[in-house]
């Protein structure tokens, strides 16, 4: 008698330690968030006091809680270029982070990022095209954007078209969606073989990725483009994470795994698409980051998503910071020191990890 | 007794069933030999008929005349020196680079077991690219490509293009890592040095990036003799190498611990195939820039032509590889003659529609 | 009848895989599926759990068509472990258990979501690894990890391909047991395909012999291991023998062709 209630004791007691430990791991996860939330804002505010513009770090932020206004140079060197410039750097990594968290876990590959479908290349030819057929008119600008835009969904299409006639597995995608990088990268060499070499630099430029032309209008769109699409995303993160039991298994737990790739895919598409026609496509952020945070802190999508988005947000800002610090007042594009400064991390990572990681 | 009867006939049963089995076998060999020798004559026709196609009018008799001709004398008149210093020597580097990138791809991608796999997997292309873009902006010599900084280019593109491959190989000394773990190492190279590239490329002068750019894209615009002997020699040393090791790839694909158990070291197969291919790529690319597609898609092609078995696959890739190069690049030269389209751009023309409809077409699982 | 199947037909292409199956599973009933490679056991459980989709026939879980089922509600009622699984992302035991929940909340767990994980770890003696990650466990462990999964589906049918075949003895009597404690606490239907004879006839309430793409005999394990049947079936002399109230299968040598 006394034996049974006391393994009935241990047992509660053991489940007891299971919830939490359980509970601990999803707080770990929560603090993660936080802090890389903070970290965000943290190097906001720095990167809000730095420019070539002269003004003390009291001054940025006494024009910044006076409200909007450009009536001295400083207030609009801060209204106008710098604050722009950061939100866009926000929303654009955090926006390329979780869309390579999603690509990653429905491709179940781990070189997938945004662009594996495509989509880079696509935006990158609609940029040449319109660098070539708008070469120094006025409209470029726009032309640049809305190319930009719509060619960034193209490949997507034509690979939603093939895996209607064949089921979508991942392998299948990866391979349509290299053969659309290559495809739409010829298109590109041949708009580039007709082009004046400043334009041909330009689009070079482009491709690289910066935040450069960062106004308000791209800002508020970008935020619309994050709010529509990254609670879609997060509302399929769960469907996500079981996939990665198999394909099998996952439709006996009632996921549709064929169709949870095709939509996931159209909802990277769109948000990838909706920020790169801003600022050219930038690379290593949607496949790195997923990586670095997967390796702290697990794998759990729903938690991945907003880490992953958070990290990609401050790598993307401190880079275009030091962007903006190292030749001032010229600025590097962003592209170029994302990879600088995330490729030599993520090779010491891979060095240091132990053989756990894939 | 029927019995009897029954265990009289049942070895020859065993014995003709015995037989067919290994006549099958023979015929799916031969059937994939059959594959390769079939290649080689594609090769040879397209080789003979780029011979004949060109700028400069040469009747298709006249042609071969003047080949049997330069090879027993010096080139005199104008249409030898069309035929035997431009058009020769650029068909032979079509054939070589092509082989060299079959090749390699084959090999990166028994080596990483993954099909996304190809030459430039360790970061070589954009290695090779920042060498090359080196020189030419940063201009050892003039914006023109010129005697001199020629040679410069091909060193300095042959140098950078192996730093990658030596950082992914180190981590391989150093640790153990998965074919994952080496994927992503080389993608890293990869953004690495294009973002060294673009630093270079950000504040030049436009027409520098212009040639770098279509540098990358890859050409066989500069082909001349002097290029054809170090890039056969640097195929005749590595063909061999790789060759040899294609039945320990073939066992590497059943998983690292079965291969290992079986008695081979898979750690120094994989450092020694991904050396020599390095080595292999970086010999091709120096001279002939990224051509795209090529490495890739040669090895896909013929794998699902006559299976994966790489004793057969990397011969097949090699030719197949060299078939689609000499047909690119002949597409390039005649479809806006007198302007040669870069072939890199042709490839990836030619083989995206290809590949997408082996994909659709393929069931199953081939890989 | 929880299960009801009816003259099913499955086929790829020109090649017919299972031929007019027939077949029932009651509540609380273990049925488990033996037959060589090949016979057309993981296909005949992979068209139940409408993982592919057969020709002809029908299949009814609790009187209702499942082809008609919209796959959250058909996740309500048929859980099923596949035979191999490789996941590409590390997880942790607790959220692979976790991931069984599926049909029941959209995107996050609620407590009681965590009570039922809870719950199932406890039921396999799995508490201990329930932070580790799933490629850190043994085979056995794993495979008690992934029926943990289905269960906490609280599908009324289990579905259950070749759970024990690469476990070790007591791997095998342990996941075997807990199939049997769920079956009996739960009055779940279980459908089980599993190689060893002996395991079979132990463990299932009833036998479905299957060859070449038929169900070839159901019934009792006295009815269905016969050496006759086994001879058939499996082309292997037999001896059947019986000890304390079990049957014993010794196989003996391969059937001379």
């Amino acid at each position: 008698m006394s034996t049974s209630s006391e393994t009935g004791t241990k047992v509660r007691l053991e489940r007891k330690k299971v919830e939490q430990s359980y509970n601990k791991y999803i707080r770990k996860k929560i603090y993660y968030i936080i802090l890389f939330f903070v970290i965000v804002l943290f190097i906001a505010g720095i990167a809000v006091a730095l420019g070539c513009f002269p003004l003390s770090v009291s001054e940025v932020y006494s024009i910044i809680f006076q409200g909007p206004s450009t009536e001295t140079l400083g207030e609009e060197s801060v209204w106008l270029l710098r604050l722009p410039r950061i939100l866009l750097a926000i929303l654009v990594g955090f926006g390329l982070a979780a869309a390579g968290t999603m690509m990653q876990g429905t491709l179940k590959n781990p070189l997938a990022s945004p662009f594996t479908l495509g989509i880079a290349a696509g935006a990158s030819f609609g940029a040449s095209l319109a660098l070539y057929l708008a070469e120094g008119e006025v409209y470029g600008q726009y032309l640049l954007v809305g190319f930009a835009f719509l060619f960034a969904l193209v490949p997507t299409l034509i690979i939603m078209l093939l895996t209607s006639f064949r089921r979508a597995t991942p392998e299948t995608m990866v391979l349509a969606g290299i053969a659309m990088l290559y495809l739409f990268g010829a298109f590109q060499g041949l708009v580039q073989f007709f082009s004046s070499p400043t334009t041909v630099q330009a689009a070079v430029i482009w491709g690289v990725g910066t935040l450069a032309r960062a106004s308000w209008s791209h800002v508020s769109v970008a935020a619309i483009v994050l709010i529509c699409f990254i609670p879609l995303l997060m509302w399929k993160a769960w469907d996500v994470n079981i996939l990665d039991a198999g394909d099998e298994a996952a439709e006996s737990m009632g996921v549709n795994a064929a169709r949870t790739r095709v939509i996931v895919m159209v909802i990277t598409t769109l948000l990838t698409a909706g920020l790169v026609c801003f600022t050219g496509t930038i690379g290593f952020i949607g496949l790195i980051t997923p990586h670095i945070c997967r390796m702290f802190m697990g794998g759990d999508n729903r938690f991945l998503i907003l880490v992953a988005g958070f990290f990609g947000a401050a790598l993307l800002l401190s880079a275009d910071t030091v962007g903006r610090m190292v030749i001032a007042p010229e600025s590097l594009p962003v592209g170029i020191l994302v990879n600088l400064i995330a490729g030599p991390m993520f090779l010491i990572m891979l060095l240091r990890k132990k053989e756990g990681y894939l | 007794m029927t019995a009897s009867s029954e265990t009289i006939s049942k070895p020859e049963i065993a014995k003709t069933e015995r037989a067919q089995i290994s006549a099958h076998y023979t015929k799916s060999n031969k059937r994939k030999i059959y594959f390769i020798l079939f290649l080689v004559i594609l090769m040879f026709i397209f080789a003979g008929v780029a011979a004949t196609l060109g700028s400069y009018q040469i009747s298709f008799t006249e042609v071969y005349s003047i080949l049997f001709h330069c090879l027993f004398h010096s080139v005199e008149t104008y249409e030898e020196y069309a035929v035997w210093e431009l058009r020769l020597p650029r068909i032979l580097l079509a054939i070589l680079a092509g082989m060299g990138l079959g090749v390699a791809g084959t090999m990166m991608q028994g080596i990483l077991r993954n099909p996304l796999a190809e030459p430039y997997t360790m970061g070589i292309a954009s290695g090779a690219g920042f060498g090359a873009a080196l020189v030419i902006i940063l201009g050892i010599g003039t914006d023109v490509i010129g005697g001199y900084s020629r040679y410069a280019l091909i060193a300095s593109s042959f140098i950078f293009a192996l730093v990658p491959a030596c950082v992914v190989l180190a981590m391989v000394l150093y640790r153990k890592p998965t074919p994952g773990t080496l994927v992503l190492a080389g993608i890293s190279m990869l953004y690495i040095f294009s973002a060294l590239t673009m630093l270079i490329q950000v504040p030049a002068n436009p027409d520098a990036v212009k040639v770098a750019q279509f540098w990358a894209v890859g050409s066989l615009e500069r082909a001349s003799w002097q290029d054809i002997f170090p890039i056969s020699i640097v195929l005749a040393c590595c063909l061999p190498l790789l060759m040899w090791k294609t039945w320990d790839i073939n066992i590497l694909n059943a998983g690292d611990e079965i291969a290992e158990s079986i008695g081979i070291n898979v750690k120094r197969t994989r450092i020694f195939v991904m050396m020599v291919s390095a080595v292999l790529t970086a010999g091709v690319v120096c001279f002939v820039g990224a051509i795209s597609f090529v490495g890739l898609v040669s090895p896909h092609i013929c794998r699902m032509a006559i299976g994966a078995d790489n004793r057969f696959l990397l011969p097949a890739s090699a030719i197949f590889g060299a078939v689609l190069l000499l047909l690119a690049d002949t597409i390039a030269r005649t479809v806006a003659a007198p302007l040669v389209i870069p072939i890199g751009i042709v490839t990836a023309i030619m083989g995206t529609p290809l590949f997408l409809y082996l994909i659709l077409k393929k069931k199953g699982e081939y890989w | 009848m929880r299960l009801k199947i009816k003259a099913m037909e499955f086929g790829y292409g020109s090649v017919t895989i299972l031929k007019d199956v027939s077949m029932e599973l009651a509540e609380s009933e273990v049925l488990g599926v033996v037959g060589p490679n090949g016979a057309g056991k993981s296909t005949l459980i992979r068209c139940i759990d409408r993982i592919i989709s057969p020709q002809k026939g029908s299949i009814l879980v609790d009187g209702g068509e499942i082809k008609k089922m919209s796959s959250t509600d058909r996740a309500k009622k048929i859980g099923y472990v596949p035979q191999g699984v490789a996941q590409v992302f590390p997880t942790t035991v607790f959220d692979t258990v976790l991931m069984g929940r599926r049909p029941h909340f959209g995107w996050w767990s609620r407590k009681e979501d965590n009570e039922k994980v809870l719950d199932m770890l406890e039921l396999l003696h799995l508490e201990q690894f329930a932070m580790r990650g799933i490629n850190e466990l043994s085979g056995g462990q794993q495979q008690k990890v992934f029926i943990a999964r289905a269960l906490t589906q609280e599908a009324d049918i289990l579905l259950l391909d070749e759970p024990v075949s690469a476990l070790d003895i007591r791997h095998q009597l342990e996941v075997l047991n807990v199939v049997r404690k769920v079956v009996k606490e739960r009055g779940i239907s279980v459908m089980i395909s599993i190689h060893d004879l002996n395991l079979a006839s132990r463990f299932s309430d009833r036998l479905l012999m299957m060859h070449n793409g038929t169900i070839f005999a159901t019934g009792s394990s006295s009815s269905v291991f016969t050496p006759e049947n086994i001879k058939q079936v499996y082309g292997v002399e037999a001896n059947v023998s019986r000890h304390g109230g079990r049957n014993y299968i010794a196989p003996d040598k391969p059937v001379e062709e």
